[in-house]
């Protein structure tokens, strides 16, 4: 029973961290219909700034955590406009391949710049672990959780209560109709990445915390990881991310703890398959109605 | 000077030229009817007052300012706003969303003073609660502002537009086919409700429709579409005599 809620624990830890990167996919491709591949590396981006700030401006956790957010939410926004505003009256595969453009010219732009290497990352959180009845928790990983409820409320109530967020919601569901009610749909779209991508950063930041180490590439696994669960959770879906995140998270550390840790990408990809194949529209998704 | 004026606007798509050469205007106050068989380019011409579609040859102008190639939200800022012949609410908002939604840019207070709660945060919020309310009521729908958009009926989501629309605080009102599927007791009702609107908003009133009696009853002026042209204009009674029209509507007349 101890191990159980040990690896349930853990597993809350790391669905953590992909709940916070798939929001920025789902939210992205709720507003313009794009899978946005170059979010992973928009995570890794916020690994570095923070990085930086921490060790050479000594911002402290929090100071470094919203620099590195505000950060990241200027290059999604950046990305947007100058990678995918221009082809959003094209085909949606022509928008995607410039994704997967944007996504490696980011991790090579970040090889040339900070170099291919692992670094090592600093202790941002106090780490001092205690035991609660046989059960091993840290102070990490209590931070952890407790930063990404404080988003996902915070980001709940943007969604939901705020003007910018209604206008997002309106956006998402008819573009047209949205514009023609005085809804500014490219500022609409801008600050939907920038959320997006700050929520990204703020997961990039955890990551190495948890992890500590970050380089170039450290984006793409668990990027791909944060897109199959919000595949999982039902793509467009806020509360889909949210949940699937945690899910997969619990999935992969429930497979590492039985001894298939080698297995444990295998079978998040698996899952993928599963539910494209069983339920395509995610666990909390109604099915698609062409509209007309 | 009129309020809104189209001269010689054309509009190709390809090889098709849904609109050719038409020449319309509204002075202020006016309520217009433009009517004509399906497919003769009347909601082109919505969508190219609200910027959807921009003209491939002429002028549009609104209040002495051409709004070809500007976008439909600045065009809606601008004082123009419009319904849609099938209806494209936000279906999956509450019917009070639908129109604080509308009314939003009239209000300014930024995300930052929401998420820190400031005190112009629950100004602006108190202020759109209200419109939104006001708004709901002349369309005696105060009673389901928690509903659903999509869970009304349907004679309900037709008004939920037009106060939608009205939310966007507009001088020119565009009504693509407000009667379309009422029966003809809704019908005389949104009738009323038009004449009401244009009265206390003092709103100039373009309205697309298919049903004769709503548009001989209310309209002060008529244009005849088809194919693209403008075949007729006129008082109601001009209309109703017009030769042209009639071969348009019930093909050749052989005397």
């Amino acid at each position: 029973m101890t191990t159980f809620i040990q690896q349930l624990i853990n597993g809350l830890s790391v669905g953590s961290i992909y709940a916070l990167i798939a929001l920025g996919y789902t939210m992205v491709y709720g507003i313009i219909k794009l899978i946005n591949f170059a979010h992973g590396d928009v995570f890794m981006a916020g690994a570095f700034v923070a990085y930086f700030s921490y060790t050479g401006l000594h911002l402290g956790f929090f100071g470094s955590l919203v620099v590195s957010m505000a950060a990241c939410a200027v290059l999604g926004v950046v990305i947007e406009r100058f990678a995918y505003r221009p082809l959003r009256k094209s085909t949606r595969i022509a928008a995607l391949i410039t994704a997967i453009g944007v996504s490696l010219f980011l991790e090579n732009a970040g090889i040339i710049t900070v170099g291919a290497q692992a670094r090592g990352y600093p202790n941002m959180l106090p780490d001092t672990a205690f035991n609660l009845g046989g059960v091993t928790v840290s102070t990490k990983q209590i931070g952890i959780i407790a930063l990404t409820v404080v988003m996902m409320v915070i980001l709940q109530y943007i969604v939901h209560r705020t003007k910018i967020g209604k206008a997002m919601r309106a956006v998402a569901y008819d573009p047209e109709a949205a514009q023609l009610m005085g809804i500014d749909v490219d500022r609409t779209i801008s600050f939907t990445f920038a959320i997006g991508s700050a929520l990204a950063a703020a997961a990039g930041v955890v990551y190495g915390a948890y992890y500590s180490a970050i380089d170039p590439l450290m984006g793409i696994m668990p990027g791909l990881k944060a897109f199959i669960a919000a595949v999982l959770g039902g793509i467009g879906i806020i509360p889909g991310a949210m949940v699937g995140g945690l899910v997969l998270g619990l999935i992969e550390t429930l497979v590492q703890s039985l001894g298939f840790s080698l297995w444990r990408d295998a079978v998040a990809f698996a899952l993928l398959i599963l539910i494209l194949l069983i339920k395509p529209e995610g666990l909390f998704g109604k099915h698609a109605r062409e509209k007309v | 000077m009129p309020l809104l004026e189209m001269d010689r606007v054309t509009c190709v798509f390809g090889g098709l030229r849904a609109v050719s050469g038409v020449s319309l205007h509204l002075n202020q106050g006016e309520l217009v009817g433009l009517i004509g068989p399906n497919g003769a380019g009347k909601t082109t011409i919505f969508n190219l007052l609200t910027g959807v579609y921009a003209p491939s040859e002429g002028r549009i102008q609104f209040d002495g300012e051409s709004l070809v190639g500007r976008a439909p939200w600045r065009i809606n800022k601008a004082g123009i706003a419009r319904t849609f012949q099938n209806i494209r609410l936000f279906s999956d908002m509450t019917v009070l969303d639908n129109v604080k939604i509308a009314y939003h840019n009239h209000v300014r207070h930024g995300v930052f003073s929401s998420i820190l709660r400031l005190p112009n945060h629950f100004r602006g919020e108190r202020e759109i609660e209200d419109k939104a309310m006001a708004f709901l009521s002349i369309f005696h729908l105060e009673g389901k502002k928690d509903e659903m958009a999509k869970n009304l009926p349907y004679g309900e989501q037709r008004r939920l537009e037009i106060a939608r629309a009205l939310a966007t605080q507009p001088r020119l009102l565009l009504l693509d086919e407000p009667a379309a599927g009422m029966n003809p007791q809704e019908t005389r009702e949104l009738m009323e409700l038009i004449r009401f609107i244009r009265e206390r908003f003092s709103l100039t009133i373009l309205l697309i429709e298919h049903d004769m009696s709503l548009v001989m009853g209310i309209c002060e002026r008529i244009y005849v579409l088809d194919h693209g042209t403008v075949i007729a204009q006129g008082t109601p009674e001009e209309i109703r005599s017009n030769p042209k029209v009639i071969e348009a509507y019930l093909g050749e007349v052989t005397s």
